[in-house]
Protein backbone atom coordinates (compact mmCIF):
# COMPACT_ATOMS: atom_id res chain seq x y z
CA UNK A 1 0.00 0.00 0.00
CA UNK A 2 1.12 3.37 -1.00
CA UNK A 3 2.25 5.52 1.97
CA UNK A 4 1.18 9.41 1.47
CA UNK A 5 2.39 10.52 4.28
CA UNK A 6 6.25 10.04 6.09
CA UNK A 7 7.45 11.88 8.73
CA UNK A 8 10.87 10.90 9.56
CA UNK A 9 12.53 11.68 13.63
CA UNK A 10 10.94 14.83 13.53
CA UNK A 11 12.03 16.77 16.51
CA UNK A 12 9.84 20.10 17.68
CA UNK A 13 11.25 21.93 20.69
CA UNK A 14 9.67 24.94 21.92
CA UNK A 15 11.16 28.44 23.20
CA UNK A 16 10.73 27.17 26.69
CA UNK A 17 13.02 24.16 25.76
CA UNK A 18 9.75 21.84 26.27
CA UNK A 19 10.92 19.03 23.73
CA UNK A 20 7.19 18.12 22.34
CA UNK A 21 8.72 15.80 19.47
CA UNK A 22 11.27 13.60 19.77
CA UNK A 23 12.86 12.16 17.35
CA UNK A 24 9.12 11.15 15.66
CA UNK A 25 8.77 9.10 12.88
CA UNK A 26 5.56 7.46 11.49
CA UNK A 27 4.43 6.67 7.88
CA UNK A 28 0.20 6.52 7.03
CA UNK A 29 -0.59 4.59 4.36
CA UNK A 30 -2.94 6.21 1.46
CA UNK A 31 -6.93 6.16 1.78
CA UNK A 32 -6.65 4.17 5.83
CA UNK A 33 -8.17 5.83 8.86
CA UNK A 34 -5.10 6.30 11.39
CA UNK A 35 -6.54 7.19 14.94
CA UNK A 36 -3.74 8.76 17.25
CA UNK A 37 -4.03 8.36 20.98
CA UNK A 38 -2.17 9.98 23.58
CA UNK A 39 -3.05 11.58 26.88
CA UNK A 40 -2.67 14.95 27.50
CA UNK A 41 0.19 17.04 25.89
CA UNK A 42 1.39 14.03 24.39
CA UNK A 43 2.45 15.68 21.35
CA UNK A 44 -0.74 15.02 19.27
CA UNK A 45 -1.88 18.15 18.44
CA UNK A 46 1.98 20.17 17.80
CA UNK A 47 2.66 16.79 15.65
CA UNK A 48 -0.67 17.80 13.40
CA UNK A 49 0.32 21.31 13.72
CA UNK A 50 4.26 20.73 12.35
CA UNK A 51 2.92 18.42 9.41
CA UNK A 52 0.41 20.89 8.49
CA UNK A 53 2.90 24.21 8.41
CA UNK A 54 1.60 25.96 11.38
CA UNK A 55 4.47 25.18 13.31
CA UNK A 56 8.06 25.34 12.78
CA UNK A 57 10.04 22.44 13.61
CA UNK A 58 13.59 21.55 14.80
CA UNK A 59 15.13 18.83 12.70
CA UNK A 60 13.74 15.65 10.41
CA UNK A 61 11.75 15.69 7.54
CA UNK A 62 8.31 15.34 6.60
CA UNK A 63 6.51 14.61 3.24
CA UNK A 64 2.91 14.08 1.90
CA UNK A 65 2.34 12.31 -1.36
CA UNK A 66 6.49 12.67 -2.21
CA UNK A 67 6.32 16.25 -1.83
CA UNK A 68 8.66 17.86 1.06
CA UNK A 69 6.73 20.28 2.92
CA UNK A 70 9.05 22.66 3.45
CA UNK A 71 10.73 22.98 -0.40
CA UNK A 72 7.50 21.88 -2.32
CA UNK A 73 5.43 23.26 0.26
CA UNK A 74 2.70 24.25 -2.13
CA UNK A 75 2.30 20.75 -3.18
CA UNK A 76 2.22 19.44 -0.04
CA UNK A 77 -0.30 21.74 1.80
CA UNK A 78 -2.58 22.05 -0.96
CA UNK A 79 -2.88 18.37 -0.70
CA UNK A 80 -3.82 18.32 3.41
CA UNK A 81 -7.12 20.01 5.11
CA UNK A 82 -7.07 21.00 8.75
CA UNK A 83 -9.93 20.40 11.25
CA UNK A 84 -8.32 22.11 14.63
CA UNK A 85 -9.45 21.10 17.97
CA UNK A 86 -11.29 24.56 19.23
CA UNK A 87 -13.79 26.08 17.33
CA UNK A 88 -12.27 28.99 15.81
CA UNK A 89 -14.65 30.93 13.07
CA UNK A 90 -15.00 34.17 12.42
CA UNK A 91 -18.29 35.39 14.08
CA UNK A 92 -19.73 37.79 11.57
CA UNK A 93 -18.97 35.62 8.44
CA UNK A 94 -21.84 33.45 6.79
CA UNK A 95 -20.99 30.37 6.23
CA UNK A 96 -21.10 29.99 2.64
CA UNK A 97 -18.44 32.98 2.33
CA UNK A 98 -16.45 31.00 4.80
CA UNK A 99 -16.42 28.06 3.04
CA UNK A 100 -15.92 29.72 -0.30
CA UNK A 101 -12.81 31.74 1.55
CA UNK A 102 -11.05 28.22 2.48
CA UNK A 103 -11.42 27.10 -0.68
CA UNK A 104 -9.71 30.63 -2.22
CA UNK A 105 -6.76 30.31 0.23
CA UNK A 106 -5.74 26.89 -0.94
CA UNK A 107 -5.34 28.40 -4.48
CA UNK A 108 -8.80 26.35 -5.71
CA UNK A 109 -10.77 28.70 -8.23
CA UNK A 110 -14.35 28.93 -7.08
CA UNK A 111 -16.49 25.79 -7.72
CA UNK A 112 -20.47 26.38 -6.01
CA UNK A 113 -21.39 23.22 -7.11
CA UNK A 114 -18.81 21.29 -5.18
CA UNK A 115 -19.30 23.75 -2.33
CA UNK A 116 -23.31 23.17 -2.05
CA UNK A 117 -22.74 19.15 -2.32
CA UNK A 118 -20.09 19.35 0.54
CA UNK A 119 -22.42 21.47 2.48
CA UNK A 120 -25.62 19.33 2.30
CA UNK A 121 -23.57 16.51 2.66
CA UNK A 122 -22.23 17.89 6.13
CA UNK A 123 -26.59 18.64 7.07
CA UNK A 124 -24.94 22.58 6.79
CA UNK A 125 -26.96 23.34 3.35
CA UNK A 126 -29.76 25.20 5.34
CA UNK A 127 -27.87 27.35 6.89
CA UNK A 128 -25.66 28.43 4.71
CA UNK A 129 -26.51 31.98 4.87
CA UNK A 130 -26.45 32.33 8.64
CA UNK A 131 -23.47 33.85 10.50
CA UNK A 132 -21.13 31.48 12.14
CA UNK A 133 -21.75 33.51 15.47
CA UNK A 134 -24.99 31.93 15.44
CA UNK A 135 -24.48 28.06 15.04
CA UNK A 136 -24.30 25.68 17.96
CA UNK A 137 -21.24 24.16 18.94
CA UNK A 138 -22.05 20.64 16.75
CA UNK A 139 -22.53 22.90 13.52
CA UNK A 140 -19.61 24.74 14.01
CA UNK A 141 -17.44 21.71 13.69
CA UNK A 142 -19.27 20.52 10.57
CA UNK A 143 -18.20 24.00 9.14
CA UNK A 144 -14.53 23.48 10.07
CA UNK A 145 -15.15 20.26 8.47
CA UNK A 146 -16.35 21.61 5.25
CA UNK A 147 -13.51 24.29 5.39
CA UNK A 148 -11.14 21.51 5.46
CA UNK A 149 -12.64 19.65 2.81
CA UNK A 150 -13.54 22.81 0.81
CA UNK A 151 -10.22 22.51 -1.73
CA UNK A 152 -10.53 18.76 -1.73
CA UNK A 153 -7.28 17.58 -0.09
CA UNK A 154 -6.20 13.75 -0.28
CA UNK A 155 -5.19 14.08 3.41
CA UNK A 156 -7.43 14.54 6.32
CA UNK A 157 -6.14 15.94 9.61
CA UNK A 158 -8.98 15.98 12.83
CA UNK A 159 -7.96 16.76 15.66
CA UNK A 160 -10.13 15.97 18.41
CA UNK A 161 -13.27 15.98 15.75
CA UNK A 162 -15.76 14.67 18.33
CA UNK A 163 -14.74 16.84 21.75
CA UNK A 164 -17.19 18.19 23.27
CA UNK A 165 -19.85 16.91 21.46
CA UNK A 166 -22.88 14.52 22.19
CA UNK A 167 -23.33 11.03 21.23
CA UNK A 168 -25.46 11.35 18.83
CA UNK A 169 -23.34 13.66 17.06
CA UNK A 170 -20.32 11.56 17.50
CA UNK A 171 -21.65 9.03 15.42
CA UNK A 172 -22.86 11.03 12.58
CA UNK A 173 -19.37 12.48 12.79
CA UNK A 174 -18.01 9.16 12.23
CA UNK A 175 -20.22 8.66 9.30
CA UNK A 176 -19.02 11.18 7.59
CA UNK A 177 -15.12 9.91 8.32
CA UNK A 178 -16.12 6.96 6.74
CA UNK A 179 -17.46 8.28 3.58
CA UNK A 180 -14.54 10.48 3.58
CA UNK A 181 -12.62 6.98 3.67
CA UNK A 182 -14.79 5.55 0.73
CA UNK A 183 -13.91 8.81 -1.42
CA UNK A 184 -10.17 7.36 -0.74
CA UNK A 185 -9.18 10.12 1.25
CA UNK A 186 -6.65 9.53 4.45
CA UNK A 187 -7.96 10.72 7.59
CA UNK A 188 -5.23 11.07 10.47
CA UNK A 189 -7.53 12.12 13.98
CA UNK A 190 -6.31 12.34 17.44
CA UNK A 191 -8.67 11.10 20.09
CA UNK A 192 -9.34 10.89 23.87
CA UNK A 193 -12.12 8.27 23.02
CA UNK A 194 -10.65 4.74 22.85
CA UNK A 195 -14.37 3.86 21.70
CA UNK A 196 -13.83 6.00 18.74
CA UNK A 197 -10.58 4.73 17.97
CA UNK A 198 -12.12 1.05 17.82
CA UNK A 199 -15.24 2.11 15.68
CA UNK A 200 -13.27 3.96 12.93
CA UNK A 201 -10.11 3.31 13.08
CA UNK A 202 -7.75 1.01 10.51
CA UNK A 203 -4.51 1.46 12.39
CA UNK A 204 -3.80 3.13 15.88
CA UNK A 205 -0.60 4.84 16.99
CA UNK A 206 -0.10 5.96 20.62
CA UNK A 207 2.19 8.67 21.31
CA UNK A 208 3.57 10.06 24.50
CA UNK A 209 6.34 12.15 25.28
CA UNK A 210 6.82 13.46 21.94
CA UNK A 211 7.06 9.58 20.68
CA UNK A 212 4.74 6.78 18.82
CA UNK A 213 5.16 4.02 21.67
CA UNK A 214 3.06 2.01 19.37
CA UNK A 215 1.47 1.62 16.01
CA UNK A 216 -0.92 -1.29 15.31
CA UNK A 217 -3.70 -2.45 12.84
CA UNK A 218 -7.32 -2.44 14.51
CA UNK A 219 -8.37 -6.19 13.85
CA UNK A 220 -4.80 -6.66 15.73
CA UNK A 221 -5.33 -4.62 18.58
CA UNK A 222 -9.15 -6.18 18.40
CA UNK A 223 -8.01 -9.37 18.63
CA UNK A 224 -5.62 -8.88 21.80
CA UNK A 225 -9.21 -7.15 22.59
CA UNK A 226 -10.39 -10.83 22.44
CA UNK A 227 -8.42 -12.29 24.61
CA UNK A 228 -8.60 -12.86 28.73
CA UNK A 229 -6.40 -13.82 30.97
CA UNK A 230 -6.91 -16.49 33.74
CA UNK A 231 -5.09 -16.53 36.77
CA UNK A 232 -4.18 -19.58 38.26
CA UNK A 233 -3.11 -18.51 42.25
CA UNK A 234 -1.53 -22.09 43.45
CA UNK A 235 -1.28 -23.14 47.55
CA UNK A 236 2.70 -23.90 47.04
CA UNK A 237 5.15 -22.96 44.75
CA UNK A 238 6.27 -24.91 42.03
CA UNK A 239 9.50 -25.26 40.77
CA UNK A 240 9.07 -24.98 36.91
CA UNK A 241 5.43 -25.35 34.54
CA UNK A 242 4.78 -28.85 34.53
CA UNK A 243 5.62 -30.86 31.34
CA UNK A 244 1.59 -32.10 31.07
CA UNK A 245 0.90 -28.32 30.91
CA UNK A 246 3.08 -27.32 28.19
CA UNK A 247 0.65 -27.49 25.23
CA UNK A 248 -1.35 -24.65 27.47
CA UNK A 249 1.27 -22.19 26.59
CA UNK A 250 1.19 -20.96 30.51
CA UNK A 251 3.34 -18.78 32.39
CA UNK A 252 4.71 -18.67 35.50
CA UNK A 253 5.61 -15.98 37.83
CA UNK A 254 8.46 -14.65 39.41
CA UNK A 255 7.51 -15.89 42.98
CA UNK A 256 6.46 -18.99 41.37
CA UNK A 257 2.65 -19.54 42.72
CA UNK A 258 0.70 -18.06 40.01
CA UNK A 259 0.18 -19.82 36.41
CA UNK A 260 -1.19 -17.51 33.71
CA UNK A 261 -3.44 -18.94 31.07
CA UNK A 262 -4.28 -16.27 28.18
CA UNK A 263 -7.39 -17.29 26.08
CA UNK A 264 -9.64 -16.27 23.15
CA UNK A 265 -13.17 -15.88 24.57
CA UNK A 266 -14.26 -15.95 20.56
CA UNK A 267 -13.06 -19.35 20.59
CA UNK A 268 -15.14 -22.68 20.07
CA UNK A 269 -13.09 -24.09 23.46
CA UNK A 270 -11.00 -22.01 25.51
CA UNK A 271 -9.27 -24.64 26.89
CA UNK A 272 -10.20 -23.99 30.45
CA UNK A 273 -11.97 -26.85 31.71
CA UNK A 274 -9.17 -29.42 29.95
CA UNK A 275 -6.18 -27.34 31.96
CA UNK A 276 -8.24 -27.47 35.34
CA UNK A 277 -8.46 -31.26 34.79
CA UNK A 278 -5.04 -31.35 33.89
CA UNK A 279 -4.17 -29.36 36.99
CA UNK A 280 -6.42 -31.53 39.14
CA UNK A 281 -5.03 -34.75 37.92
CA UNK A 282 -1.30 -33.57 38.84
CA UNK A 283 -2.25 -32.65 42.66
CA UNK A 284 -1.56 -29.22 42.62
CA UNK A 285 -4.18 -27.38 45.18
CA UNK A 286 -5.43 -24.47 43.99
CA UNK A 287 -6.26 -21.25 46.28
CA UNK A 288 -7.80 -18.69 43.94
CA UNK A 289 -8.27 -18.32 40.50
CA UNK A 290 -9.30 -14.97 38.53
CA UNK A 291 -10.00 -13.60 34.84
CA UNK A 292 -8.84 -10.38 33.65
CA UNK A 293 -9.95 -8.67 30.26
CA UNK A 294 -8.10 -6.85 27.99
CA UNK A 295 -9.32 -3.69 26.78
CA UNK A 296 -7.67 -0.83 24.02
CA UNK A 297 -7.86 1.38 27.16
CA UNK A 298 -5.74 -1.02 29.33
CA UNK A 299 -3.34 -1.40 26.52
CA UNK A 300 -3.26 2.10 26.34
CA UNK A 301 -2.69 2.97 29.72
CA UNK A 302 0.12 -0.33 30.19
CA UNK A 303 1.76 1.54 26.92
CA UNK A 304 1.41 5.07 28.32
CA UNK A 305 2.85 3.59 32.26
CA UNK A 306 5.66 2.20 30.50
CA UNK A 307 6.63 5.08 28.34
CA UNK A 308 6.55 7.27 31.54
CA UNK A 309 8.50 5.15 33.07
CA UNK A 310 11.49 4.74 30.34
CA UNK A 311 10.83 8.42 30.22
CA UNK A 312 11.68 9.07 33.88
CA UNK A 313 14.90 6.92 33.43
CA UNK A 314 16.00 9.04 31.01
CA UNK B 1 2.40 32.27 -7.56
CA UNK B 2 -0.89 31.56 -5.45
CA UNK B 3 -2.96 34.01 -6.94
CA UNK B 4 -6.25 32.66 -5.86
CA UNK B 5 -5.46 32.62 -2.44
CA UNK B 6 -4.04 36.22 -2.78
CA UNK B 7 -7.37 36.98 -4.14
CA UNK B 8 -8.93 35.24 -1.32
CA UNK B 9 -7.48 37.36 1.57
CA UNK B 10 -7.82 40.26 -0.16
CA UNK B 11 -11.24 40.21 -0.65
CA UNK B 12 -12.06 38.73 2.35
CA UNK B 13 -10.50 41.84 3.67
CA UNK B 14 -12.36 43.70 1.77
CA UNK B 15 -15.72 42.06 2.53
CA UNK B 16 -14.84 43.36 6.08
CA UNK B 17 -15.30 47.12 5.01
CA UNK B 18 -18.36 46.41 3.07
CA UNK B 19 -20.23 44.81 6.23
CA UNK B 20 -18.66 48.04 8.07
CA UNK B 21 -19.62 50.64 4.73
CA UNK B 22 -21.87 53.21 6.09
CA UNK B 23 -19.32 53.51 9.41
CA UNK B 24 -16.29 52.92 6.85
CA UNK B 25 -17.60 56.34 4.58
CA UNK B 26 -19.69 58.67 6.32
CA UNK B 27 -17.23 58.44 9.36
CA UNK B 28 -14.40 60.17 6.78
CA UNK B 29 -17.23 62.35 6.00
CA UNK B 30 -18.30 63.68 9.26
CA UNK B 31 -14.57 64.11 10.56
CA UNK B 32 -13.80 65.92 6.85
CA UNK B 33 -16.16 68.25 7.31
CA UNK B 34 -15.79 68.79 11.31
CA UNK B 35 -12.19 69.84 9.97
CA UNK B 36 -13.42 72.47 8.00
CA UNK B 37 -15.82 73.96 10.84
CA UNK B 38 -13.15 73.65 13.56
CA UNK B 39 -9.86 74.40 11.81
CA UNK B 40 -11.53 76.35 8.10
CA UNK B 41 -13.86 78.68 9.86
CA UNK B 42 -12.44 78.93 13.33
CA UNK B 43 -8.89 79.65 12.75
CA UNK B 44 -9.65 80.07 8.99
CA UNK B 45 -11.44 83.23 9.95
CA UNK B 46 -8.03 84.56 11.54
CA UNK B 47 -5.72 82.70 9.25
CA UNK B 48 -6.97 83.92 5.54
CA UNK B 49 -4.34 82.64 3.62
CA UNK B 50 -0.85 80.74 4.22
CA UNK B 51 1.60 81.38 1.03
CA UNK B 52 -0.90 82.71 -0.83
CA UNK B 53 -3.11 79.87 -0.83
CA UNK B 54 -6.44 79.98 1.15
CA UNK B 55 -6.22 78.45 4.54
CA UNK B 56 -9.33 75.64 3.98
CA UNK B 57 -7.42 75.09 0.53
CA UNK B 58 -4.46 74.52 2.71
CA UNK B 59 -5.51 72.23 5.24
CA UNK B 60 -6.85 69.69 2.72
CA UNK B 61 -3.57 67.64 1.85
CA UNK B 62 -2.71 67.39 5.86
CA UNK B 63 -6.18 66.49 6.42
CA UNK B 64 -5.96 63.57 3.88
CA UNK B 65 -2.85 62.23 5.20
CA UNK B 66 -4.13 62.65 8.63
CA UNK B 67 -6.93 60.26 7.35
CA UNK B 68 -4.64 57.44 5.28
CA UNK B 69 -1.82 57.43 8.31
CA UNK B 70 -4.16 56.44 10.76
CA UNK B 71 -6.91 54.02 8.43
CA UNK B 72 -3.89 52.30 6.43
CA UNK B 73 -2.19 51.41 9.90
CA UNK B 74 -5.60 50.05 11.78
CA UNK B 75 -6.88 48.44 8.66
CA UNK B 76 -3.89 46.66 7.93
CA UNK B 77 -3.09 46.05 12.20
CA UNK B 78 -6.37 45.04 12.51
CA UNK B 79 -6.78 42.61 9.70
CA UNK B 80 -3.72 40.44 10.63
CA UNK B 81 -4.32 40.66 14.58
CA UNK B 82 -7.63 39.65 14.16
CA UNK B 83 -7.37 36.29 12.91
CA UNK B 84 -4.41 35.98 15.50
CA UNK B 85 -6.98 36.95 17.85
CA UNK B 86 -9.85 34.31 17.03
CA UNK B 87 -7.19 31.87 16.38
CA UNK B 88 -8.53 31.50 12.74
CA UNK B 89 -4.41 32.55 11.42
CA UNK B 90 -4.22 28.56 11.14
CA UNK B 91 -6.13 28.25 7.92
CA UNK B 92 -3.71 31.04 6.32
CA UNK B 93 -0.45 29.66 7.87
CA UNK B 94 -1.49 25.92 6.62
CA UNK B 95 -2.52 27.33 3.14
CA UNK B 96 -0.17 27.42 0.08
CA UNK B 97 0.40 30.68 0.44
CA UNK B 98 3.82 32.04 0.30
CA UNK B 99 5.07 35.23 3.43
CA UNK B 100 4.80 37.71 0.19
CA UNK B 101 1.34 36.68 -0.91
CA UNK B 102 -0.21 37.10 2.79
CA UNK B 103 1.41 40.03 2.81
CA UNK B 104 0.51 41.22 -0.14
CA UNK B 105 -3.22 40.54 0.66
CA UNK B 106 -4.13 41.84 3.97
CA UNK B 107 -1.34 45.48 3.28
CA UNK B 108 -3.17 45.60 -0.82
CA UNK B 109 -6.82 45.02 1.25
CA UNK B 110 -6.04 47.97 3.98
CA UNK B 111 -3.92 50.21 1.29
CA UNK B 112 -6.92 50.38 -0.71
CA UNK B 113 -9.40 51.10 1.94
CA UNK B 114 -7.03 53.87 2.57
CA UNK B 115 -7.30 54.96 -1.24
CA UNK B 116 -11.14 54.84 -1.08
CA UNK B 117 -11.73 56.64 2.45
CA UNK B 118 -8.84 59.44 0.90
CA UNK B 119 -10.91 59.71 -2.31
CA UNK B 120 -14.21 60.16 0.19
CA UNK B 121 -12.12 62.99 1.89
CA UNK B 122 -10.91 64.73 -1.73
CA UNK B 123 -14.76 65.04 -2.91
CA UNK B 124 -16.00 66.26 0.69
CA UNK B 125 -13.18 68.99 0.29
CA UNK B 126 -14.71 69.82 -2.52
CA UNK B 127 -18.13 70.67 -1.52
CA UNK B 128 -16.27 73.31 1.54
CA UNK B 129 -13.06 74.72 -0.86
CA UNK B 130 -12.32 75.22 -3.62
CA UNK B 131 -10.10 72.45 -4.76
CA UNK B 132 -7.27 72.73 -7.60
CA UNK B 133 -4.66 69.60 -8.06
CA UNK B 134 -1.43 70.99 -9.57
CA UNK B 135 0.08 67.34 -10.01
CA UNK B 136 -2.75 65.01 -10.25
CA UNK B 137 -0.59 61.95 -10.97
CA UNK B 138 2.05 62.88 -8.41
CA UNK B 139 -0.66 63.16 -5.72
CA UNK B 140 -2.01 59.96 -6.77
CA UNK B 141 1.53 58.42 -6.44
CA UNK B 142 1.98 60.19 -2.72
CA UNK B 143 -1.20 58.75 -1.79
CA UNK B 144 -0.63 54.86 -3.23
CA UNK B 145 2.78 55.02 -1.20
CA UNK B 146 2.00 56.29 1.61
CA UNK B 147 -1.21 54.14 2.00
CA UNK B 148 1.08 50.93 1.25
CA UNK B 149 4.00 52.33 3.21
CA UNK B 150 1.97 52.68 6.66
CA UNK B 151 -0.54 50.01 5.51
CA UNK B 152 3.13 48.15 5.80
CA UNK B 153 3.80 49.52 9.19
CA UNK B 154 0.24 48.93 10.53
CA UNK B 155 0.37 45.03 9.38
CA UNK B 156 4.37 45.20 11.87
CA UNK B 157 2.40 46.51 14.81
CA UNK B 158 -0.57 44.10 14.12
CA UNK B 159 1.92 41.20 14.06
CA UNK B 160 3.76 42.24 17.47
CA UNK B 161 0.52 43.25 19.42
CA UNK B 162 -0.92 40.58 21.39
CA UNK B 163 -3.35 42.27 22.63
CA UNK B 164 -6.21 45.19 22.01
CA UNK B 165 -4.02 47.27 23.94
CA UNK B 166 -0.73 47.27 22.32
CA UNK B 167 -3.04 47.44 18.82
CA UNK B 168 -3.67 51.02 19.80
CA UNK B 169 -0.46 51.87 21.42
CA UNK B 170 1.49 53.18 18.61
CA UNK B 171 -1.44 54.88 16.53
CA UNK B 172 -2.27 56.57 19.56
CA UNK B 173 1.11 57.63 21.43
CA UNK B 174 2.99 57.87 18.02
CA UNK B 175 1.29 58.15 14.54
CA UNK B 176 -1.33 60.83 15.61
CA UNK B 177 1.15 63.24 17.45
CA UNK B 178 3.24 63.15 14.60
CA UNK B 179 0.81 63.85 12.08
CA UNK B 180 -1.28 66.87 14.31
CA UNK B 181 2.53 68.15 14.76
CA UNK B 182 4.00 67.54 11.19
CA UNK B 183 2.12 70.72 9.41
CA UNK B 184 -0.87 69.13 8.56
CA UNK B 185 -2.76 72.28 9.41
CA UNK B 186 0.12 74.38 9.24
CA UNK B 187 2.98 75.66 7.62
CA UNK B 188 6.68 75.23 9.67
CA UNK B 189 7.50 78.29 8.40
CA UNK B 190 5.05 79.53 11.05
CA UNK B 191 6.91 78.21 14.16
CA UNK B 192 10.08 79.35 15.68
CA UNK B 193 12.97 79.10 14.53
CA UNK B 194 14.39 76.14 17.20
CA UNK B 195 10.98 74.53 16.53
CA UNK B 196 11.00 74.04 12.54
CA UNK B 197 14.30 72.51 13.23
CA UNK B 198 13.01 69.94 15.69
CA UNK B 199 9.96 69.43 13.03
CA UNK B 200 12.54 68.57 10.51
CA UNK B 201 13.17 65.07 12.70
CA UNK B 202 9.00 64.59 12.23
CA UNK B 203 9.30 61.84 9.24
CA UNK B 204 5.32 62.45 8.57
CA UNK B 205 6.12 66.23 7.69
CA UNK B 206 8.14 65.16 4.90
CA UNK B 207 5.04 63.40 3.93
CA UNK B 208 2.43 66.07 4.07
CA UNK B 209 4.85 68.58 2.52
CA UNK B 210 5.58 66.13 -0.77
CA UNK B 211 1.29 65.54 -0.52
CA UNK B 212 0.76 69.36 -0.57
CA UNK B 213 3.41 70.08 -3.16
CA UNK B 214 1.30 67.86 -5.52
CA UNK B 215 -1.60 70.38 -4.88
CA UNK B 216 -0.16 73.45 -4.88
CA UNK B 217 3.48 73.62 -5.65
CA UNK B 218 4.07 75.06 -1.95
CA UNK B 219 6.38 72.46 0.33
CA UNK B 220 8.39 72.80 3.87
CA UNK B 221 10.61 70.64 2.64
CA UNK B 222 12.13 69.59 -0.97
CA UNK B 223 9.86 67.43 -3.37
CA UNK B 224 12.55 65.23 -3.40
CA UNK B 225 13.41 64.94 0.15
CA UNK B 226 9.90 63.82 0.73
CA UNK B 227 10.04 61.21 -1.80
CA UNK B 228 13.67 59.68 -0.70
CA UNK B 229 11.92 59.50 2.89
CA UNK B 230 9.32 58.23 1.85
CA UNK B 231 11.04 55.40 -0.12
CA UNK B 232 13.36 54.84 2.68
CA UNK B 233 10.10 54.25 5.40
CA UNK B 234 8.44 51.80 2.93
CA UNK B 235 12.12 49.47 2.29
CA UNK B 236 12.69 49.28 5.89
CA UNK B 237 8.71 48.21 6.69
CA UNK B 238 9.44 45.61 3.74
CA UNK B 239 12.98 44.59 5.47
CA UNK B 240 10.87 44.10 8.61
CA UNK B 241 8.53 42.52 8.06
CA UNK B 242 10.02 39.94 5.33
CA UNK B 243 12.37 38.92 8.42
CA UNK B 244 9.65 38.56 10.95
CA UNK B 245 7.70 36.69 8.68
CA UNK B 246 10.93 34.41 8.08
CA UNK B 247 11.39 33.59 11.78
CA UNK B 248 7.56 33.17 12.19
CA UNK B 249 7.49 35.96 14.76
CA UNK B 250 4.60 35.94 17.17
CA UNK B 251 2.67 34.27 14.56
CA UNK B 252 4.89 30.50 14.39
CA UNK B 253 6.06 28.67 17.10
Amino acid sequence: MKEILKINKITKIYKNKFKALDELSLNINEGEIFALLGPNGAGKSTLINTVCGILNFDDGNISVNEYDIIKDYRKARSLIGIVPQELNLEAFETVWNNVNYSRGLYGKSPNYQYIEELLKELSLWDKKDNKLRELSGGMKRRVLIAKALSHEPKVLFLDEPTASVDVELRKDMWKVIQKLKEKNVTIILTTHYIEEAEEIADRVGIINNGKIILVDEKKKLIQKLGQKILKIELSESIKSIPNALESFKLQLNNEKNILTYTYDTKGKNTGITSLLSEIKSLGLQLKDISTEQSSLESIFLNLVKESENEFARA
Amino acid sequence: MNLQGLKAIYFHEMDRMRRTLFQSLVSPFISTSLYFVVFGSAIGSRITEIEGISYGSFIVPGMIMLTILTQSISNASFGIFFPKFTNTVYEILAAPLSSFEIILGFVGAAATKSLIIGTVIICTAGLFVDLHIEHPFIMMFFLILTSVTFALFGFIIGMWADNFEKLQLIPILIITPLVFLGGSFYSINMLPEFWQKVSLLNPVLYLVSGFRWSFYEIADVSIYTSLITMLFFLFTCVLIISYTFAKGYKIKS
